[in-house]
């Protein structure tokens, strides 16, 4: 009942058998404690990386532990442990539990879950390739963007994978396993003209081997796309300021909704009314027509996952409905003190970790609009097509998110390209100025990285096409 | 009145390590020797331990209690020219003797890299100094429990308006590490490090507002009194309330010291050794060229004692000093390790892991001297995002803070950007002030800049 790979690198070099499972259970959790869980993890990392032509450095790395929650009322206790055995995990587990004053019980059934999905396969990416492979790939996208210009002077690449064995064992004593694939690869150029430099990136990945990289040329096309970024930037001229109409690209611009509103409807931002958007259940925080939704469910998506961190299947939530707020992402703990179900965002970085509510792959359902139409409607704005990261305030709902590659629109058509500004927007109210919706939506390429209380989780974002009548663009040129 | 949380004793039994010196050392040694036996001509080896309690409390009641024990032992081997890197969390026999094959597996397939090395023995440290780093702080739940519960009521009991809170918590943590290599190099120390930390919102008529404050410290006597923590929490919470946008406009921008830091750590970033030699700097080649006023002086300081950023020597074994980084307004030297040193032809400036305790020269100014320096313009107290463009130090940022005039605080702004290019608003600065912010690894006072585009309406 328990997943061989699990036992394999979790359970038996540790000694650990079902009566030990069953054992640690009745003993962390007992009258009295609402929930928790032990979280076991194995997780073997890999780097390669390229810079001057030559792939000069890389790195491997293994960690293995186990984190043991207990969770009474609102409040946690946790302890995590680097050994797996049986006196460190029952330490931790006494530790954690040291918030509650509980009963104990002898031992708990324990219960194999089986995750309902296969999103993806659980072979490891650092085998699906050999050494001297992933090489030879780096050096590919090296040549093909030395190759794609003359002006390009520095190239750095890298690509990384990973493979995580994840065991939930929670207070119920029900079992479940994933494992985890990932990979990604990055592409930076230099490019320089007339003593000026500017610099271009690319790249993507997902829950897959490496062997994705390699099939429809979908490195070089990788390398070929830092390069033009690059060359458009050698062009921009100052970015203008002030308040205008701005139209989104597809895919990574999606990276708008992750931060103006993915971050204010987390559960546990909305049960304890920090949020922008708490209490806004039912009302409209979007213009009609717009939908947009949390999906952990997208095979082979880096934002994508069988189960959450907590063992629950992960979902397809609504979270704006034809402009309507319907719903928050949850986990057990929020939800319980909501009085609603987890939606399985409960997601954490690492058994050193608590989990929280977290987006999986957060997107806007497409619209009916021509992306051509969409340009053509707009007299005078910005066109920004690639963007870095984002930020919010999720209290104030002000939020950020800054482009990488931005045009003018001037009567109706994308003229020059304008450098890299910041977009500052609120939260509950830019997506009522949303005017029209593309028919074009995409997902991101597989880069994000969320940041929050200092935890790292991939997620994913997608849009189509975006026409917003009015976000401040922060560039050095006042109107 | 107010009593310092702080109670000491040399060896807390709250902090006690599970691994001793004797023991990280050994570890060290037995990597290097394993590496050498697989064939390495050197190697690097870091191991390192760190145990630590955070409790969080919201409302008054323990919301979080996290207990923390961590553990890493990495290592660099090299073969010849070419050389591997691996890490692990597992310190059992076998896991040290899989990260030294995975390392040195790796060196055998990467690139033979001319600049490729350890440090000259010549530049390691050899008698370091103590620098004081190590006050582990013996606080029981309860007593962690009470010092947050005390700075959260004196945020709610500062001002009406806080309605709602994040919580305050307290955080200790207590780390050990070794750094060996095969050419004889072995050093390594125990360091502390506490915090509390507040975050309150307030609610006004057109919405909520969220602040926090913090202090930290290597030694809990040195930690803020926690009702003056979070009665700072309530009060930058609540002057936030009925922020307003700005039509768009330039002016002079005065950044306050927690967001000054964030400039000249564009600044650190621009003259390390890796910015510079992938070419990814806007200081791209500036040594020795003036790159702030006459008057600007900035120093690293990695020997200051209980200094957050302090180190008697760098991630390679190599000697720290203090010395100055901008003298006159003029760059005098790169953060450098051996590896950037060579690819440039200099020496390293035992930077491996960063540039440690970088400090601007305090101005005369204090905070109000600095806002009548101003007279009209915008005072800044938060930034969102990473608008920085690295290689061209364009700047463009998310902010709220404050209008000026007249060296007055008129009303909160939000919800506006500020854009410039770095290059511009470093010779552009107009004064530092006096007012430094110690509580991290880069310390300044509040920095004016002459004019920036601000964006708004």
């Amino acid at each position: 009942m328990i997943d061989n790979l699990a036992r394999q690198t979790l359970l038996d070099p540790a000694g650990l058998g079902e009566s030990e499972l069953s054992r640690l259970v009745g003993t962390t959790f007992g009258q009295g404690i609402d929930g928790g869980d032990c979280y076991f993890q194995f997780a073997c990392q890999e780097g390669w990386s390229l810079e001057d032509g030559i792939v000069k450095s890389a790195n491997f790395n293994i960690e293995r532990g186990a984190g043991i929650r207990v969770v009474r009322g609102e409040q946690t206790g946790f302890a995590y442990s680097d050994d797996l055995a049986m006196p460190a995990l029952l330490e931790a587990a006494g530790t954690a539990r040291s918030i509650a004053r509980a009963g104990q019980s002898g031992g708990v059934a324990v219960q194999g879950r089986t995750p309902a999905r296969e999103l993806y396969v659980p072979d490891n990416p650092i085998d699906s390739l050999g050494e001297q492979e992933k090489i030879d790939l780096l050096k590919e996208v090296d040549a093909e963007a030395r190759a794609a210009d003359p002006r390009v002077t520095q190239v750095m690449c890298s690509l990384a994978g990973s493979r995580e064995v994840v065991m939930v064992l929670n207070a119920r004593g029900e079992l479940t396993t994933d494992v985890r694939p990932l990979v990604r690869l990055n592409v930076q150029v230099i490019v320089e003209q007339g003593g000026r430099r500017e610099s271009g990136s690319s790249g993507g990945g997902g829950r897959f081997g490496y062997r994705h990289f390699l099939e429809n040329g979908q490195a070089a096309a990788y390398a070929r796309e830092a390069v033009r970024q690059a060359l458009v930037n050698l062009e921009a001229v100052d970015a203008p300021a002030g308040s205008m109409k701005v139209v989104l690209g597809p895919g990574w611009p999606g990276v708008l909704l992750h931060e103006a509103i993915g971050h204010g409807l987390e559960g546990d931002f909305n049960r304890k009314g920090t949020s922008a958007f708490a209490g806004r259940i039912g009302e409209r925080v979007a213009a009609e027509g717009i939908t947009i939704v949390d999906d952990g469910t997208l095979a082979g998506r880096r934002g994508s996952l069988n189960v959450d961190d907590e063992g629950n299947p992960t979902e397809e939530t609504v979270l704006i409905e034809d402009g309507i707020l319907r719903g928050y992402m949850q986990d057990e703990l929020n939800a319980r003190l909501s009085g609603t179900q987890t939606t399985g965002n409960g997601r954490r970085e690492s058994y050193a970790h608590l989990p929280m509510p977290r987006m999986t792959n957060t997107y806007m359902l497409g619209g009916n609009a021509d992306p051509e139409e969409i340009i053509g409607s707009v007299e005078d704005g910005l066109y920004a097509v690639n963007f870095g990261g984002g930020q919010v305030d999720i209290t104030s709902g002000k939020f950020v998110f800054s482009a990488s590659e931005a045009y003018l629109i001037e009567n109706g058509k994308v003229t020059r390209p304008v450098k890299g500004a910041t977009l500052i927007g609120n939260g509950p109210d830019v997506l009522t100025r949303v005017s029209m919706v593309g028919n074009d939506m995409q997902l991101d390429p597989g880069v994000g990285t969320c940041g929050k209380e200092g935890q790292g989780v991939p997620v994913g974002v997608g849009q189509p096409t975006l026409r917003i009548d009015g976000m401040t663009v922060g560039g050095t040129q006042a109107a | 009145m107010s009593q310092r949380p702080a109670v000491e004793t040399p060896e807390a039994a709250a902090q006690a390590l599970s691994h001793s010196p004797e023991s990280l050392r050994a570890r060290v040694q037995q990597a290097l020797e394993e590496a050498k036996k697989q064939g390495a001509t050197d190697a690097q080896v870091v191991v390192s331990h760190s145990v630590g309690l955070d409790l969080g409390v919201r409302k008054g009641e323990i919301e979080t209690l996290e207990h923390e024990r961590d553990q890493n032992l990495s290592l660099i081997a090299h073969f010849g020219q070419s050389k591997g890197a691996a890490s692990t969390t597992d310190f059992s026999e076998q896991a040290l003797l899989d990260t030294v094959e995975a390392a040195c597996r790796i060196a055998r397939y990467t690139e033979p890299d001319p600049y490729a090395g350890m440090p000259s023995i010549a530049f390691k440290a050899v008698d370091w100094q103590d620098l004081d780093l190590d006050h582990p702080w013996e606080l029981s739940i309860a007593q962690a429990t009470e010092l947050a519960q005390r700075t959260e009521q004196a945020g709610f009991d500062a001002e009406s308006r806080i309605e709602n809170s994040e919580g305050a918590s307290v955080n200790t943590r207590r780390a050990m590490a070794f750094l060996g290599d095969t050419q004889g190099f072995m050093g390594g120390y125990r360091s502390t490090r506490h915090s509390l930390s507040c975050a309150l919102v307030a609610r006004g008529d057109d919405g909520m507002q969220r602040d926090y404050a913090y202090s930290v410290s290597r030694r809990a006597a040195d930690l803020g009194i926690p009702e003056d923590i979070g009665r700072e929490a309530a009060e930058r919470t609540v002057r936030r309330l009925g922020g307003e946008k700005l039509s768009t406009r330039s002016c002079p921008v005065l950044f306050a010291p927690e967001m000054a830091r964030t400039l000249i750590g564009s600044f650190t970033r621009a003259i390390s050794g890796p910015a510079q030699f992938r070419e990814s700097s806007f200081l791209l080649n500036a040594l020795d060229e003036r790159i702030f006023p006459e008057w600007m002086r900035i120093e690293e300081r990695p020997l200051t004692p209980r200094g957050l950023g302090s180190a008697p020597f760098d991630g390679e074994g190599v000697q720290t000093r203090n010395r100055p980084l901008v003298e006159q307004g003029v760059l005098r030297s790169y953060t450098l390790d051996s590896y950037a040193a060579r690819r440039l032809g200099r020496e390293t400036t035992g930077n491996a892991g960063g540039a440690r305790n970088v400090t601007v020269r305090p101005g005369t100014l204090d905070a109000p001297g600095m806002l009548r320096e101003m007279g009209t313009g915008l005072l800044v107290t938060e930034l969102i995002g990473q608008g920085v463009n690295p290689v061209t130090g364009d700047y463009s940022r998310g902010a709220a803070g404050f209008w000026v005039e007249n060296g007055e605080i008129v009303h909160p702004v939000e919800e506006i950007t500020i854009a410039g290019n770095l290059k511009d608003m470093f010779r552009a600065i107009v004064a530092t002030g006096s007012d430094v912010d110690y509580r991290g690894n880069i310390r300044t006072g509040s920095i004016l800049i002459e004019s920036m585009t601000v964006a708004g309406e």
